[in-house]
């Protein structure tokens, strides 16, 4: 299936990855070989087969519903690339 | 000879005899890597002072009578596993600047049972790749060179970083991840042995995540006896990471002794077809005729689903990866390019923070999660996961483990296979199932190509049944008698 620049543009959006027109017409080539190339998986036949997304042979464990970490602001936000006393910052949001 | 010529077991007993000290082999590791990172480039960051620190406080309890099972013992870390204090990259831009406040459970583990580390290795960025030519910080080089030729080969990926020091002897064993093939490949590419075990095996809990259900962390040696060691550490239940496994860690070592007599081995024959050269192919004979002539019954079977492991794994994992991927957006830790916005802030930081790959993998992640293209390609790859895993359950009534070549290829230069991704994606037709079914999966080298390239073989196992998968590579690396060393190592004259 090839992707047509609009598609391509509109993933980019959602994946929130900025992409110049070069580099659109590139990605519709390479995209477009990734899923003609995944396109082989119609070949088989899956009716009543049910997905599977994980392979853990744990049941999900349960444990007490209490706080067990916290009071960590400082380390938090050791790594921030801006930040305010102990908040993170962005660019101004609500006008 | 140099204490870096030691294996791993070699210096945990000479340790424990007192026959040299932490400090000396630390000593020697860190000289290694001074005189060969420059060509090698296997360490992102290299951890000396803290090292020799490491060092020192491990004498000083060996010197006591203590006996923790890596007392002493100097590792190499992949820059997945984050390290508290101590700069975590993922091989990524975006992660430049982090230097995580936490241990991950894994090198937690290490560290309880008393290693050093050495640094952190340079891997394909975010573990996506096969080559480690994905890198942010540079490509990895392979220390083995064919004859007669002076091409840089590629070490194999994700874990290219930690192949390559294990191989060129900068340390003696070094933790890896496994997603697709990351320690299998890079292990088959460099001539040493390395095991992704068990989904659940190992804690997942401060690794770096790309693929969250096929992620699984191993260890890389230069012998399979080597991984059973380091593996008893690393691996073991955590409640911070709900898959791990609340079961026993067995006693790998004494697994990998335990010989393969009355063993039953499963060939796959659907590994046979895709025009596999006549080198690997005589490999794979010898390694299954040296099993039978130890006492193993070879059997013949099937797993139908095998073609379509990879197109399936390229669905799945890239799905998991956008997802995963999200959270780096330059507001909470990172890299942060600013924009007008916080929407331009967010694409502007991804698209300078990501490399390549990466951006493909995670724009197909986001197409095949995305509204009506989601039946299509991820539930599709949902169950043909399904299927695979089926295959496996059956072939698993009928034998005790497979045997399989680990890679197509021997390593190949820098620069080839780059023209389309797919290409690249095709090193892992061997190794992606076993992730896809959650099995254990080590390589071991079992011979050279005609270039003098080494070449490893598969052992597949049940899952948590990783000790016959010891005790099936061990008994390969006993016939195979593989002492070929790359011409780039630790002692060698450059």
């Amino acid at each position: 299936m090839a992707l047509d620049p609009a598609t391509v543009r509109r993933i980019a959006k959602l994946a929130r990855i900025r992409v110049t027109d070069e580099e659109v017409t590139r990605l519709q080539t390479e995209l477009s070989g990734i899923l003609g190339w995944i396109e082989q998986l119609n070949e088989v036949d899956v009716s009543g087969v049910a997905p599977l997304a994980g392979v853990s042979h744990q049941r999900l464990p349960m444990r007490e519903d209490v706080v067990n970490d916290g009071g960590k602001a400082d380390a938090i936000l050791a790594n921030a690339p801006a930040r305010v006393d102990h908040f993170f910052t962005v660019p101004k949001v609500v006008e | 000879m140099t204490l870096c010529d030691l294996s791993l077991a070699e210096a945990r007993d000479g340790l424990r005899r007192r026959d040299f000290t932490s400090t000396d082999i630390t000593t020697d590791c860190l000289d290694a890597i001074a005189a060969l990172n420059p060509k090698l480039n296997a360490f992102v960051t290299v951890t000396a002072e803290r090292a020799l620190e490491q060092a020192a406080q491990a004498d000083r309890r060996l010197a006591a009578g203590e006996t923790a099972p890596l007392l002493g013992v100097p590792l190499a870390i992949k820059d997945l596993f984050c390290t508290e204090g101590v700069r975590t990259t993922a091989g990524s831009r975006i992660l430049g600047p982090f230097v995580p406040p936490y241990e991950s459970t894994v090198t937690a583990n290490l560290l309880r049972d008393g290693a050093v580390f050495l640094g952190k290795t340079n891997m394909d960025e975010f573990a996506m790749g096969s080559s480690n030519m994905t890198s942010a910080y540079g490509p990895v080089v392979n220390p083995w060179t064919r004859h007669g030729d002076n091409a840089q080969l590629v070490p194999g990926g994700s874990s290219g970083g930690s192949s390559a020091a294990v191989a060129a002897r900068l340390a003696p064993g070094a933790t890896a991840t496994d997603t697709g093939g990351s320690i299998r490949q890079p292990a088959s590419f460099c001539g040493i042995a390395g095991i992704k075990p068990t989904y659940g095996r190992c804690s997942r809990w401060g690794i770096v995540a790309f693929a969250s259900s096929l992620d699984q962390a191993g260890p890389m040696g230069r012998t399979v006896r080597d991984c059973a060691i380091m593996l008893a550490s690393m691996a073991g239940h955590d409640p911070k990471d709900s898959t791990s496994a609340d079961i026993p860690v067995p006693d790998f070592e004494a697994a990998c002794g335990r010989g393969v007599k009355g063993l039953r081995i499963g060939v796959p024959r659907e590994y046979r077809s895709d025009g596999m050269s006549p080198e690997i192919e005589a490999m794979w004979q010898h390694g299954l005729a040296w099993l039978r002539e130890q006492g193993a019954t070879l059997v013949d079977v099937s797993l139908p689903h095998t073609k379509y492991a990879l197109a399936t794994y390229y669905i799945v994992a890239p799905a998991e990866a956008s997802s995963n991927l999200a959270r780096y957006d330059g507001v909470r830790f990172g890299l942060r390019q600013d924009g007008s916005d916080l929407q331009e802030l967010y694409e502007n930081t991804r698209a300078a923070g990501f490399g390549a790959e990466v951006r493909r993998r995670v724009l197909i992640g986001t197409y095949v999660l995305s509204a009506g293209y989601y039946d299509a390609y991820y539930l599709r790859a949902q169950k043909l996961r399904a299927l695979i895993l089926r295959d496996f359950t059956e072939a698993f009534e009928k034998v005790d483990a497979l045997v399989t070549p680990t890679a197509p290829t021997a390593a190949f230069a820098m620069g080839e296979k780059m023209d389309d991704p797919v290409t690249m994606y095709l090193n892992d037709v061997f190794t992606v199932p076993a992730n896809m079914a959650g099995i254990p999966g080590l390589s071991v080298p079992a011979g050279l190509d005609s270039a003098g390239l080494p070449l490893g073989l598969q052992v597949l196992g049940k899952p948590f049944d990783e000790e016959t998968v010891f005790a099936v590579g061990a008994a390969i690396e006993r016939a195979a008698a593989f002492a070929t060393l790359p011409s780039l190592r630790a002692g060698v004259a450059l």
